[in-house]
């Protein structure tokens, strides 16, 4: 049944060497290539934050001048959004989908490795600009103009074409992604079958091509106006800087869905399986996905209430952002009818995603309350915004990142990791996640702006707590990678299925999984519907 | 979960019993009607929020406590039921409508375009506000006033660390004011929570808020859009005064202008040049140049020993005069008196090593001035 | 159904690629930067190299691939996975375009008017006296920093022949294609090498344009708005034709050589579905920066 190629080539196991990871065209190297690659990033970016967090720890200029500051902000936020959450769900949707569909790779391997080595000279790039002279950018992650393009220091040109390089890897990420699921399907896995973190995966897939071009468009313009004396972000000629901004955020704010879909599709896996009970609303979960997609492009500007829109505007989308809530909310909802009258155990990844749909959860509701345009006036810019946004990232994003790695650990490696550091780890993290993020809605409410160095004093207490959570919560991920390091090693062996209750065609392949997932196509067209 | 539940009803609590001033929690109510409204939204919304967590939360640490296999729980095997669906579809959306109508009530309120009594031109530069209040011939900059010694933890912290500055806007209270923003260079944006006014000040147009103010105060507020190195240095301070005393700061303020005018024709000594040139550097030049004149390389030219400096006495005037476009040198020549420049320039030509000798005098200046 | 699938060996292409591309981007980048320093450095033979790096390599891996589909080595669902790709790859580039017609709109509708003193924040026109909004606009609002054009290009000269073309080369190639699925290889060589034709009558005729922008009209990158959404749409539209051309010439080479055949021919159509693509692009060109 299988080609030549295949039954020639590649029934043995991987060439040893280094060679191996660069040339290879292999859906699982090239996954966990992904997820080390996004590992490093977490802890470069993690330790900007530690800087800002010490910085902060007290009013006064103690560690750092202001503008190397801003360059840690900007670095931070670049770094975590783009180097660490989304190559994270990247690779492990290289590692998943063709196991959850029933492929042997991805539908174009070669191309997945270019994808992948893209990755690194783009933030060596990008990183390199911290030593250039005027330094790294310093204008936000949003850099907006003029402060990016006509006061910007001279980094920001390769700040640039570092961006067009993470563009064209993610676009070619997402290509590969989509048609595996479209194209490389086992028999029977019709659409309705698919698992959720595939139809996750595939609606953030198309989120991605269609917003990282717009991005390219805008720093594209950027850059013409630094160097070629355009004007389309200066009304001397005619433009308007807050083009920029409206185009950045056609862009942005998809990005930050395009951070938080894979999560939802994960969580959809692994409650199911250890609340032992089918998920609830399976073809709910799917619309509603889809339904916030869609209205993920039409909500943009509820980053720029204040910016002086005109008030049509700021209606239209005070309401449509309102709206996300409806779908976000089907979807929390189903996660709790699924917990209801299930019979639960608290493995490590279970604790990590009870933890994600609570705390996303309050992430949401302060997203709702900005959203409110008349109240995001005195929200926005302050350290309220930040708490919303460090809620659905850090313990959402980020924890459905880790719960997805003890979940899928076993499966992996063919080791279970050790359950007691991970409960460990997880008490920390969850502790120290809201020491630091939980005061920094009182300080923003309190008037606290984002991104200063230095603050009034009545916002002193709350920042020396939330500085000694960061670093609670950044010590405490130590224990997770020794952790991932000691499973890698060995241990305890799994089984196929590794966990009691999960269902799904990955875990019908043995554990460690083969380096080449389904060289025969699994039928499913005999078996009754999955969900 | 049992900790951050109960983390966020004890801040729901903290939050509604109005924490003190000092050690603040919470949105303040402000000091005008619009701000009260935004103060009512938020904690409506909050409420909203912390009814529908507990009742989210609730059922799932029910399930959690009760449905867990230790304790003997079997799964059952429902997983579908479109009326649940469609009832959790429409609740949550028929809560968003209850939401919606006040707040967009407010916003409507607050788009009120109608003219103020007084308006006042609000221009954000790198990192200092200036007010011109039109009509009334008023135009003065308002930069942090915090000592630099206090920021490096050199000196004890003072009450209003980093929320002081030189000059504050001064407007009446019970008055509608309009305020028109616009800035300099980069997007800065002017934020005073009291007043409940947030807008961006943008390069090249022009936004418009206004606020009335009920009662006589000081209010505090921050630049809110990141604007480069001292984004975090530029505060606002608002004094509303009662009518009465406004119009006496306004005689008071037209006046003190009149004397400024006339010291421009004397002829001072280097050393005078010298000493107020040092203060002005300080205040104006130092946040990009640095104290000692070497500048930030990339970023701001080192002016100790630059070539323009020490060749060119010509392009040195003009350039603090007129700055340079599209950079962050800014046109001196419109913010700074006659006095002043020509203290600074006298200052720069002889200061950290620069020891050209020569001295600039207002005359020369006002003849360039625009 | 499926039953059969190609994992292709391990490959060096992916990382010579992105090693192509990492220089690229540092050239530039140098280059560029060093343009305002008037300072020459190493920039453009880092650019230079990285270059040619990526251009050997691009005519390696589709070697590489053209082989393997002669070989027989594809299947069907290789095939749809190849479709879904190309797809995919014009619907992002439709995206960039978005990108700067949304800007075009944002200018026209919004930001100009404003500027003139029209609409919700027309008080911005307190700051820039004398300037009114008038599309296309010949005076900008600081017309010191940005002279504006003296004329801008009328629509019904060089860029309604190009339409003409264009739109003309889209029908040649479905002629081409026709062919090539009747398995008339004397029809495809004809019609393709016309539609290339057509494509290069219209880079020159575009070409031609620019130099009477710059030297006649005044209308520059520097020219303001106008100036600055004209070329970049068209601009980065030109490039596309050139690339498309490119992509066509090869094609022709490799139907000189006897490749493709009445049933397989994915890479002459993607290519084809890339030159529509670039078609389309120009018909919103012409009608939203020439005509209106
Ligand atoms: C993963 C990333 C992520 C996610 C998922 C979200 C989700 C949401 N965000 Fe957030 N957001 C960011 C990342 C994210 N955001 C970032 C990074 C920024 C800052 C960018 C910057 O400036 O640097 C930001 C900023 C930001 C702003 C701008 C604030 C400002 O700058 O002034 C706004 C304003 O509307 C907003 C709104 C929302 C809303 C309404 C949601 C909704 O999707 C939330 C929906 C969820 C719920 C509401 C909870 C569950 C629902 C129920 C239980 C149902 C019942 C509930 C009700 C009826 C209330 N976000
Ligand atoms: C997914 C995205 C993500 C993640 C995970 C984080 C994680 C964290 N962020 Fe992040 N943050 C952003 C996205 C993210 N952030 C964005 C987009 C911004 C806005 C930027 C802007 O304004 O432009 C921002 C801004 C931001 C600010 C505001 C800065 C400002 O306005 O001036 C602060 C301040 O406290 C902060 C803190 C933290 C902390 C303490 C963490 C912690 O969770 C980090 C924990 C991790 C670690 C601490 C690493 C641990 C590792 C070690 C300790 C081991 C060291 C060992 C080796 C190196 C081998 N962030
Ligand atoms: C917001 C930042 C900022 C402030 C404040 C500022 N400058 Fe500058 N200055 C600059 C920048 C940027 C340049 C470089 C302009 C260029 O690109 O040539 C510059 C250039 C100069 C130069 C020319 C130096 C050279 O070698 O080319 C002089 C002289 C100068 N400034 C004097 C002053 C004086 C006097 C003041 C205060 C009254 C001042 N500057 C305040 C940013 C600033
Ligand atoms: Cu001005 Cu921030
Ligand atoms: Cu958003």
């Amino acid at each position: 049944m299988l080609t030549q190629a295949v039954a020639h080539e590649h029934h043995h196991g991987p060439p040893p060497g280094l060679m191996r990871w660069v040339l290879t065209t292999n859906h699982k190297d090239i996954g966990t290539l992904y997820l080390v690659f996004s590992l490093v990033m977490f802890l470069t970016g993690g330790c900007m934050a530690l800087v800002i967090r010490a910085e902060l720890f007290q009013p006064g200029l103690q560690l750092v001048q202001p503008e190397f500051f801003n360059q840690m902000t900007t670095m931070h936020g670049l770094i975590m959004v783009f180097g660490a959450v989304m190559p994270a769900f990247v690779g492990l949707a290289n590692w998943m989908i063709p196991m959850m569909v029933g492929a042997p790779d991805m539908a174009l391997p070669r191309m997945n490795n270019w994808s992948f080595w893209i990755l690194p000279f783009a933030f060596a790039m990008m990183l390199a600009t911290l030593f250039m002279e005027g330094g790294a950018p310093n204008f936000g992650w949003t850099f907006y103009a003029p402060l990016s393009t006509t006061y910007a220091p001279p980094s920001v040109t390769f700040f640039i074409f570092a961006v067009h390089m993470m563009g064209i890897s993610s676009i070619m990420g997402a290509i590969n992604i989509i048609a595996t699921i479209l194209n490389l399907r086992a028999p029977g896995m019709t659409m309705m079958k698919l698992p959720l973190f595939a139809w996750t995966w595939l609606i953030t897939a198309f989120l991605l091509i269609a917003v990282m071009p717009v991005l390219a468009g805008v720093v594209t313009m950027m850059l013409m106006d630094i160097h070629f004396g355009t004007s389309f972000f200066n009304a001397a000629g005619g433009g308007d800087p807050v083009l920029f901004q409206h185009i950045f955020w056609f862009f942005g704010h998809p990005e930050v869905y395009i951070m938080i879909l894979p999560a939802f599709g994960i969580i959809s896996h692994i409650i199911p399986t250890f609340a032992r009970k089918r998920l609830f609303g399976y073809p709910s979960m799917v619309y509603a996905t889809a339904s916030i997609a869609f209205l993920s492009f039409i909500v943009w500007a509820h980053h720029m209430f204040t910016v002086g829109m005109p008030l049509a505007g700021e209606l239209f989308f005070m309401f449509s952002t309102m709206l996300i809530a409806v779908p976000t909310g089907v979807k929390v909802f189903n996660w709790v009818a699924t917990m209801y009258r299930g019979s639960m155990t608290f493995e490590t990844p279970m604790l990590f995603a009870l933890a994600f749909v609570v705390l996303f959860t309050i992430g949401g509701f302060s997203g709702l309350m900005l959203a409110i345009a008349p109240v995001d006036f005195q929200y926005h810019d302050t350290y309220f915004v930040v708490a919303h946004f460090h809620y659905v990232l850090v313990p959402g994003a980020i924890f459905s990142i880790m719960a997805a790695t003890y979940y899928w650990l076993p499966k992996w490696t063919g080791n279970y990791y050790n359950e007691y550091l991970g409960k460990w780890h997880f008490w920390l993290s969850f502790v120290g996640v809201n020491i630091t993020f939980f005061p920094m809605h009182f300080i923003g409410l309190a008037g606290m702006p984002r991104r200063i160095p230095d603050y009034a004093l009545q916002f002193a207490d709350f920042n020396m707590v939330a500085s000694i959570g960061a670093f609670l919560f950044g010590l405490s991920q130590l224990l997770f990678v020794y952790n991932i390091i000691q499973c890698v090693r060995g241990g305890y062996g799994a089984d196929s299925r590794v966990w009691e209750g999960a269902e799904g065609l990955e875990w019908t392949l043995p554990s460690p999984a083969p380096y080449h997932s389904f060289t025969t196509p699994p039928d499913l067209r005999e078996q009754g519907g999955e969900h | 979960m049992r900790l951050s539940t109960a983390a966020f009803l004890v801040a729901g609590v903290c939050i509604s019993q109005g924490a003190a001033a000092e050690w603040q929690l919470n949105l303040a109510p402000g000091a005008t009607e619009i701000s009260r409204s935004i103060y009512d939204l938020h904690m409506l919304i909050f409420y909203i929020c912390v009814a529908i967590g507990v009742v989210v939360f609730g059922i799932m640490l029910w399930s959690i406590v009760h449905h867990r296999k230790s304790k003997g729980a079997q799964a059952a095997h429902f997983h579908e039921n479109t009326l649940v669906e469609i009832i959790w579809t429409l609740i949550p959306f028929a809560i968003l409508i209850a939401m919606a109508l006040p707040a967009s009530k407010t916003l409507i309120e607050m788009y009120d375009k109608r003219d103020g009594e007084v308006t006042i031109q609000i221009t954000g530069y790198q990192w200092k506000w200036r007010y011109q209040y039109l009509n009334e011939d008023i135009d003065f900059f308002s930069s942090l006033s915090t000592p630099r010694a206090q920021i490096n933890n050199e000196e004890d912290k003072g009450e209003h660390y980093l929320l002081e500055v030189d000059n504050p806007l001064v407007i009446p209270t019970g008055t509608k004011v309009r305020f028109l923003l616009t800035a300099n260079d980069v997007i800065h944006s002017w934020w005073v929570p009291a007043l409940a006014v947030k807008k961006d000040a943008i390069p090249g147009f022009i936004n418009e808020a206004w606020a009335e103010v009920s009662d006589p105060g000081t209010y505090r507020g921050q630049c809110a859009e990141l604007c480069g190195k001292d984004h975090g240095f530029m505060p606002i301070v608002v004094e509303a005064l009662p009518a009465d005393q406004y119009q006496q700061w306004l005689a008071d303020a037209k006046a003190a202008k009149a004397a400024d005018a006339a010291a421009a024709d004397q002829e001072l000594s280097l050393e005078q040049l010298m000493s107020r040139g040092e203060a002005v550097y300080n205040s104006q030049c130092a946040a990009c140049h640095q104290a000692n004149g070497s500048g930030i390389p990339g970023a701001f030219p080192a002016l100790a020993g630059s070539p323009l400096i020490v060749d060119n006495r010509a392009a040195h005037l003009d350039i603090v005069i007129n700055g340079k476009p599209g950079t962050a040198m800014q046109a001196f020549g419109k913010q700074l008196n006659a006095v002043d420049l020509a203290a600074v320039i006298t200052y720069e030509r002889n200061a950290w090593g620069n020891d050209l000798g020569d001295s600039v005098q207002p005359r020369e200046i006002k003849a360039l001035q625009p | 159904m499926t039953t059969q699938y190609y994992v292709p060996e391990r490959s060096y292409w992916p990382i010579l690629a992105s090693i192509g591309l990492f220089l690229m981007a540092l050239g530039a980048g140098t280059l560029i930067n060093g343009l305002q320093q008037d300072g020459s450095n190493h920039g453009k033979w880092l650019l230079l190299t990285g270059a040619a790096l990526m251009a050997c390599i691009v005519f390696a891996w589709f070697r590489n691939v053209v082989r393997e589909s002669r070989a027989g080595l594809y299947s069907a669902q290789m095939d749809r996975s190849f479709r879904w790709g190309m797809s995919w790859f014009i619907f992002s580039e439709v995206m960039f375009f978005a990108a700067f017609f949304g800007a075009l709109f944002y200018i026209r509708v919004f930001a100009v008017p404003w500027l003139g003193g029209e609409g919700d924040r027309g008080s911005s026109n307190l700051l820039w006296q004398g300037f009114t909004a008038e599309w296309p606009l010949l005076q900008n609002p600081d017309s010191e920093l940005f002279p504006g054009p003296s004329a801008v290009i009328s629509p019904w000269g060089v860029p309604l022949i190009n339409t003409l073309l264009l739109l003309t080369s889209s029908v040649t190639l479905t002629i081409a294609h026709k062919g090539l699925k009747t398995g008339s290889r004397a029809t495809v060589k004809l019609w393709l090498a016309l539609t290339i034709l057509l494509g290069i009558v219209f880079l020159g005729f575009q070409a031609e344009e620019y130099i009477v922008a710059y030297t006649e009209l005044d209308l520059t990158l520097k020219s303001g708005i106008y100036g600055a959404t004209f070329f970049i749409l068209t601009g980065f539209h030109g490039l596309h034709v050139t690339l498309g051309t490119v992509m066509l010439i090869v094609i022709l080479l490799r139907v000189l050589k006897g490749h493709f055949d009445a049933e397989q021919h994915f890479g002459f159509e993607a290519v084809s579905w890339y030159w529509h693509f670039v078609d389309v692009v120009w018909v919103g060109l012409f009608l939203f920066v020439y005509i209106l």
